[in-house]
């Protein structure tokens, strides 16, 4: 029986004009653009600078700025009021200000004030622009002090010095970062919704009623309707590492055969909500609505671009039941720190209580609706 | 099925069944029986409740009360059975749009567990006429082929009761013609057949039928008693005013009930008390003009009218 309900179904799937394409398309696209364009990494921020000195050392400290690659000079204004027109105008992001006197007091050995201000209506880029300006600022302070008191900054030097190594992901890459967690959304979508969507679209043709009235059992229904969204799953996952290696170099440093169980596992789980969600809703337009409506939710508690640990403690309860942020603990651990069974064990458990969970639900749910 | 299993004569049981949605009561208290190998019709406008009767005798909704049973199994307890011998085809064209002819009935045959070459004999008379068309996709298929094809997928695994919810609704005269052909043609093959039509002129193609209103029979017959039984004289009249002319027949005492039918309005008054011209006379009098009044032989339409007014 189920062997011609799957033959139906990948008919079906091959003759819709627009699911294989997506098939193909979905994790290249999600995979080729998407790392690059969402990005923390914050360059060209444009920058104004007052310098109310003039001096060759003011000079070269806004030199020693633009020359990091992270800054523009876009403006410079005489006075703090003109600079904050330019933050107005969208011209400046942020603005240092160099106060007069500044070579003097540097040479007089006198402590000096520089002001960075910057425009903080979108907070991140305001906070990364501030950091990076500081810690460039600071660089030339010490080259300063090297240069003018020698005898200092041999001192100095001798009591901290900071060395900071980045594990498990060197260079900070950012890419690394998001593409183990990007297959995740795929995984999310193909398996998840897609067969929630096919299985409410044959309820609103009527060809479920037809099918319920003839003698095969629900559940063979269903598995029908699952089965090829899971093999879909593991061909868009296997196309994922193909292109993670092809374009970011990038290798499990773990098993595939780890992840390979992981997403199976999740599958189960998020196709066992797909069917939930097609219990519930009667049209297309229903299960589209409560689709969207928990994808966004869960990206934004899946830690996908802001970590967990960091949310307030109610959003992290509630981030624990999202399946997302498991298997993209997951994903990255395997990637990127090569974690093994028994490290992941707590990540295992929960994948495997949402998949007895929303499959048992699911059950639940239909025999209501009967 | 087959031909040797012993059916029993009734082949569809339906005792005091009722079903509400919420506060709106879709059906109450339907008693009725079909005999094997006979077409039943159940006549009634969109929303009397002939869809919901379907889906709980094909064990797609449960009743709120009573039971029913298809050739002798209870839709409640042998569900499972039922749905290996009945055949339905709902209102509104339910195949897979994607497939084509041949894989539609190829797929609802697998599902039954049987084959094509297995029951081809069947749908053979329906099938051929669009056969030509076999790797064509059934979204693509006119109404009337939709139809036949459809109702070659609810009869390839050879059921022994048939239900066909509103078959020709939307369907050209010539093709519902040809369709109550085929229902004749699978009734002497011994297949029960239920059928629910909005459209009256198609009752006197039951064997019997029973009308339905608001979810309640008003009767159950064959078409001709049904007809023979309307005992008031009947008339159709016309005037140059429609709307005033049905106004002023109901303003007149002697005047049963007056229903606009088409172009004309069907007048009924009880026996031997008012003549065509006394009441020509008395619309001639409120100002009308050309009319037009005469005798006519009463349609089930007639006889639905009637029982639908004195009964509720």
């Amino acid at each position: 029986m189920i062997k011609y309900l799957l033959k139906k179904e990948f008919k079906q799937i091959i003759r819709n004009p627009f699911l294989p394409k997506m098939i193909f398309m979905f994790p290249l696209m999600v995979l080729l653009v998407f790392p690059w364009a969402a990005s923390y990494e914050i360059k060209n921020l444009n920058l104004s600078v007052i310098d109310s000195d003039h001096t060759p050392y003011s000079q070269r400290l806004t030199q020693t700025i633009v020359s990091s690659n992270y800054f523009r000079l876009t403006d410079i204004s005489s006075d703090y009021n003109h600079a904050l027109k330019s933050i107005e105008n969208n011209k400046a992001d942020i603005i240092l200000q160099i106060p007069k006197n500044f070579e003097k007091s540097i040479i007089n050995h006198e402590n000096v004030k520089v002001m960075i201000s910057p425009n903080a209506v979108n907070g991140m880029k305001a906070g990364v622009g501030m950091t990076y300006l500081a810690s460039i600022i600071g660089e030339f302070n010490a080259t300063l002090i090297s240069e003018l008191y020698p005898e200092m900054a041999k001192n100095s030097s001798s009591i901290i010095q900071i060395d900071s190594q980045y594990r498990f992901n060197k260079e900070l890459n950012y890419q690394v970062f998001m593409v183990p967690a990007l297959m995740v959304m795929i995984l999310t979508l193909l398996c998840g919704f897609l067969p929630a969507v096919s299985i409410v679209f044959e309820k609103e043709i009527g060809t479920m009623e037809q099918m319920n009235v003839s003698p095969v059992p629900k559940i063979i229904f269903i598995l029908g309707k699952l089965i090829p969204f899971w093999i879909i799953g593991f061909i868009a996952i296997t196309i994922g590492f193909l292109v993670a290696w092809l374009d970011y170099g990038l290798i499990p440093v773990g098993h595939f055969l780890e992840i390979y169980v992981f997403v199976a596992v999740y599958i189960f789980a998020i196709s066992g909500m797909g069917i939930v969600i097609s219990n519930f809703a009667q049209t297309l337009q229903q299960a589209v609505f409560i689709v969207f409506f928990f994808m966004l939710l869960f990206i934004m508690l899946s830690g996908l671009y802001t970590p967990v640990d960091s949310m307030p403690n109610w959003a992290q309860w509630l981030a624990a039941f999202n399946p997302l942020k498991h298997l993209m603990i997951v994903m990255r651990s395997i990637y990127l720190k090569g974690s093994n069974f028994s490290q992941l064990a707590q990540e295992l458990v929960a994948l495997l209580g949402f998949a007895v969970a929303f499959n048992g639900l699911a059950v639940l749910s239909y025999r209501k609706s009967s | 099925m087959n031909t040797s299993e012993n059916l029993p004569d009734i082949a569809i049981h339906c005792e005091s069944v009722s079903k509400n949605y919420g506060k709106i009561q879709a059906l109450s208290n339907i008693n009725f029986d079909v005999n094997r190998a006979e077409i039943f019709g159940i006549i009634g406008p969109d929303g009397a409740g002939k869809t919901t009767l379907f889906r709980i005798l094909t064990t797609l909704i449960l009743a709120e009360s009573g039971t029913a049973a298809i050739d002798g199994f209870d839709v409640l307890k042998d569900y499972k059975e039922i749905r290996k011998r009945v055949g339905y085809m709902p209102g509104r064209f339910s195949l897979y749009q994607d497939l084509t002819v041949e894989e539609n009935l190829e797929f609802f045959a697998t599902v039954f567990n049987t084959t094509i070459e297995e029951n081809y004999e069947l749908v053979k008379d329906i099938y051929v006429q669009i056969e030509p068309f076999k790797k064509r996709r059934a979204g693509k298929l006119s109404g009337g082929m939709k139809q036949k094809l459809a109702l070659s997928c609810a009869l390839i695994h050879k059921p022994s009761v048939l239900f066909l919810d509103e078959p020709t609704t939307g369907v050209d005269p010539v093709s519902r013609k040809e369709f109550w052909g085929m229902l004749q043609k699978l009734r002497e093959q011994g297949i029960t057949i239920l059928v629910s039509t909005p459209y009256m002129d198609e009752a006197s193609l039951c064997d019997r039928i029973a009308l339905i209103q608001n979810g309640q029979f008003l009767k159950i017959d064959t078409p001709e008693n049904i007809v023979s039984q309307f005992d008031d004289v009947l008339w159709a009249a016309k005037s140059d005013n429609m709307h005033k002319l049905l106004e002023d027949l109901r303003k007149d005492e002697q005047v049963k009930s007056s229903f606009a039918f088409g172009d004309s309005i069907h007048v009924t008054v009880d026996n031997g008390q008012l003549t065509v011209d006394s009441l020509k006379k008395y619309l001639i009098e409120k100002g009308h003009k050309n009319i037009k009044i005469e005798a006519i032989e009463p349609t089930i339409e007639d006889c639905f009218m009637e029982l639908s007014t004195t009964q509720i």
